[in-house]
């Protein structure tokens, strides 16, 4: 219930400061704001409790006219009642519901990653210049067994003769991970995918089916098949390089999703074979999953549905038990496991769920490895490591703790021009990225998009390839899971422990 | 804390099995001695102990009397022992190490108490629950047991006709100590040493040996920790934390336990790039692919040059781009391979041909005929 006046207790966030003496009218930032935070009364006008921060009206304006400040509004200081709980507490009792969330858990909990360190050559080993000598980042996502034979040919050469599991090739060990058509745009997933095929990599259909204009990059696309099942057929499994099983997502571990019916427009609803207007629900488990027995019956179906081409991955949320968790999904026949922490970003999710459900990325990978070692089947899955992989530093981390390959989403928007205004569940994304309004999407062109994202992957390539070149050696394997080369700082006994590193100094 | 260290090294091998003393080996290792300071020498020697052949020969080293009743016990409940003895010394001999640089070198230079050394000649007596485990399993298991849960005993090597030799020192002191002169084999190796720091601890010297596989190493391995981490879900315990030791199991995971042909295993070591792959004829392209797929965790890398040596044949390789030394030499069927040319010039002054091997390209002598086996020990 609003308060008497029709006035919510809800504050303004931010207000736009419009610079009347640069303006010249031109009504551009008007037009552009997805949210409606501006008007025309004898000059622009913002109206501050719409303004998200998404600076779409700030990069439009030619003039420079515009900047976003936070709302001057006080509260009394108190360090337990922030103003973010109170108008957390105000926004429920005025509405009843669930208080709405997008991007990933926002909350200061430790992030790891800034408290590991990498080692480097010094004197008595040579540290190799990338620029100067080969630098090897190619990847292989898939089964392998512990060991091959070999057969001698007739003319004294030796041939395989065991038969490798079918695994798929990263030029480097990046992927776009799962966003589906519906939380992000089509001219988005296209972006995705082109800059996959160049870059070598592969982009997630997410849940929700493959758009036809998507077919042509099928060699570098994963398909999803989750809980809703939505546009999976024979033909979607079969257009893939890979296939993921879709068990839980990092921002809201445990929990469906909801494509509300507004967002299904007509492409959406040709790939996701629903109607135009119909809520799209994925229910919180696989109905046909209550057990890891029947994991494995999925996973074989899959596999038996493509006639074992296709490796078959399980992506989960990082959770308590996530080591034994990933165990299962081992011995029940997976050929990759991705697991996403819980700065793992959605395009919509209960916001206590997104900021106080599961466990940092780090922790549960190296739990994951560690296990898979101690079982001896390390070798028999590749790991994803996903949720929060910022940087390249975050990547690189993630592949010496032990990921064969990070996937990242919110990095891989943000060079699409995202803002982090966090407002993906409304579908008013001003930077035509997570909305369906054919008037926003058209913003974004699939071309500029898919340049950006080539050249955020081949940066990040590069600073791998520099850092394995300062660690003194010339191939990725050589670091993965090479937790030597690490240490933390500020950690304690138990983070390290967990992390399998020794601290600085050591 | 891992030990690093650069050293020098020099392997012989007889192709034709013609046995001849260790005094070759000692002299080629003098002329490196700048490329050791006196913190750990050693020797590997092949065919030393003919009359003993059939029998594998354990050369252990203890901290003290207490500690050798304890692993004799446990040796003689796993094992049949034909013969025990003290390995032979030189007790005159006095070892010293290099302190520092020192403007006073006389002075700086403390003696090095050795400690106990002997050697057992042993078969296995395996339990009924263990008849099925091959003998080679079998001894692997019980030196990773000694190694692992004796503390203050270490097994230097156990191989069958095989010994290692070797300590804290100068490699041309502890081979006057050790009497290497009066050994005679088809096969040596020899190894000086410079650690950046120092454990002086004779059980960290090398070659570092399993059963009949000796190896010696110059260089550093930056792969060591996921090396380590593959080879414990195989059951191996490095518990040395040294480059070397690691680099031992890969080739007997690679070659003992998966069977791989020494060439294919080394490939999987020090493999071509993904560039030169792409350009192979299909076989071999598939070949190394699945070696670069299923081993990649058991790539070398870093700076390396190593020899290994198993009773029928000698080894050295580089690692992928050459960081480390490496020249390998012939002369008939004598094959050298060492860190420097003039440690074989001095032994061998005028070779058939001396060439410095490529990048992973690794030089491989194995025997032709049996070896010679007259009496070995004067």
């Amino acid at each position: 219930m609003p308060f008497p006046g029709n006035k919510s207790l809800i504050q303004p966030k931010f207000r736009q400061v419009i610079n009347k003496e640069l303006c010249r009218r031109c009504k551009r930032c008007i037009l552009s704001c997805g949210f409606g935070a501006l008007k025309f009364e004898n000059g622009v006008v913002g109206i501050a409790e719409k303004c998200v921060a998404c600076h779409r009206c700030v990069n439009v304006c030619p003039e420079g006219a515009i900047t976003i400040q936070f709302s001057e509004l006080s509260y009394r200081p108190h360090s337990y009642w922030r103003p973010d709980i109170i108008e957390e507490l105000y926004c429920q009792a005025e509405t009843g519901g669930v208080v709405l969330a997008s991007m990933g858990n926002e909350r200061e909990f430790r992030s790891y990653f800034d408290h590991i360190v990498i080692d480097a050559c010094q004197v008595t080993n040579p540290s190799i210049d990338p620029l100067r000598e080969p630098m090897e980042l190619r990847t292989f996502i898939g089964r392998k067994p512990d060991k091959i034979e070999v057969e001698k040919t007739h003319d004294n050469h030796y041939k395989l003769k065991t038969k490798l599991p079918r695994n798929v090739v990263l030029d480097t060990p990046i992927i776009f991970g799962g966003m589906s058509l519906g939380s992000i745009s089509l001219q988005a997933q296209k972006a995705l995918a082109m800059a996959a095929q160049r870059c070598g990599i592969l982009m997630n259909s997410g849940e929700g089916g493959l758009h036809k204009e998507l077919h042509p990059y099928a060699e570098h696309i994963i398909v999803q098949c989750a809980s809703g099942r939505f546009g999976v057929n024979r033909e979607y499994l079969e257009r893939s390089a890979m296939i993921e099983i879709k068990i839980g997502q990092g921002a809201k571990p445990g929990i469906g999703g909801h494509l509300p019916g507004e967002k299904v427009t007509a492409p959406i609803s040709e790939t996701r074979m629903i109607p135009i207007g119909t809520d799209a629900l994925s229910p919180a488990p696989h109905h046909d999953i209550y057990s890891i027995e029947d994991l494995r019956q999925l996973i074989f179906s899959l596999k038996e549905a493509t006639r074992y081409e296709k490796p078959v991955c399980v992506k989960i949320s990082a959770v308590h038990n996530v080591a034994a968790i990933a165990s299962g999904i081992t011995r029940a026949g997976a050929d990759a496991i991705y697991i996403d922490g819980f700065r793992g970003g959605t395009g919509a999710a209960p916001k206590t769920v997104r900021d106080n459900v599961g466990i940092p990325i780090e922790l549960a990978l190296a739990a994951v490895d560690d296990q898979l070692r101690r079982e001896g089947i390390r070798n028999q899955v590749s790991l994803i490591a996903a949720g929060g992989i910022r940087t390249a530093g975050d990547m690189i981390k993630a592949i010496g703790l032990g990921a064969d390959a990070v996937a990242i989403c919110t990095a891989a928007l943000i060079a699409l021009g995202c803002h982090m205004c966090q407002q993906c569940h409304t579908g008013n994304c001003s930077w035509g990225i997570a909305t369906q309004r054919p008037e926003l999407t058209r913003r974004l062109d699939p071309e500029w998009g898919a340049e950006r994202l080539v050249n955020l992957v081949n940066a990040w390539s590069y600073e791998l390839k520099e850092v394995l070149g300062l660690l003194g050696v010339n191939a990725v394997e050589s670091f993965r899971g090479n937790r030597e080369r690490l240490r933390g700082v500020g950690l304690n006994e138990v983070e390290l422990r967990i992390l399998g590193i020794k601290h600085a100094g050591e | 804390m891992r030990e690093i260290s650069g050293c020098g090294h020099i392997g012989i091998f007889d192709q034709s099995g013609k046995l001849y003393d260790g005094e070759l080996v000692m002299r080629a290792i003098a002329a490196m001695h700048e490329r050791g300071n006196g913190l750990g020498g050693g020797f590997a020697v092949y065919g030393c102990y003919p009359e003993y052949r059939d029998y594998y020969a354990f050369h252990l080293i203890f901290d003290d009397e207490h500690v050798r009743k304890e692993a004799e016990s446990f040796l003689e409940e796993k094992f049949f022992i034909e013969y025990a003895e003290p390995i032979p010394v030189e007790q005159s001999k006095r070892l010293y190490t290099e302190k520092s640089s020192g403007i006073n070198p006389e002075e700086e230079r403390p003696e090095i108490v050795p400690p106990l050394l002997w050697r057992y000649f042993a078969k296995t007596q395996k339990s009924d629950s263990e008849k099925h485990i091959s003998d080679d399993d079998y001894v692997v298991s019980m030196v990773m047991h000694i190694n692992e849960k004796i503390d203050g005993a270490y097994v230097i090597s156990s191989g069958k006709n095989m010994g290692v030799f070797k300590g804290v020192g100068y490699a041309e002191d502890l081979a006057e100590f050790f009497k290497i002169a009066d050994y005679r084999g088809y096969a040596w190796v020899g190894h000086t040493r410079f650690p950046t720091n120092t454990p002086g601890w004779w059980g960290g010297a090398h070659p570092f040996t399993l059963l009949d596989w000796a190896v010696t190493h110059n260089g550093e391995i930056s792969s060591y920790g996921i090396n380590k981490r593959h080879l414990e879900m195989f059951g191996y315990k490095c518990t040395l934390m040294t480059d070397t030791e690691v680099m031992t199991y890969i080739l007997d995971l690679l070659i003992r336990r998966h069977k791989l042909p020494i060439e294919i295993a080394l490939k999987a070591v020090a493999p071509p790039f993904w560039k030169n792959i792409d350009r192979m004829p299909d076989e071999e392209r598939e070949l190394i692919k699945a070696l670069r797929m299923v081993y990649g965790s058991l790539m070398v890398n870093g700076p390396f040059a190593i020899i290994f040596a198993w009773s029928r044949g000698m080894v050295g390789i580089n690692d992928r781009i050459k960081l480390r030394p490496m020249v390998a030499g012939v002369k008939g069927e004598r094959v050298f391979i060492s860190s420097e040319e003039s440690a074989i010039r001095e032994i061998c002054p005028e070779p058939d041909r001396v060439w410095n091997p490529r990048a992973g390209q690794p030089v491989i002598a194995e025997l032709k005929e049996e070896p010679e086996y007259a009496v070995s020990r004067k």
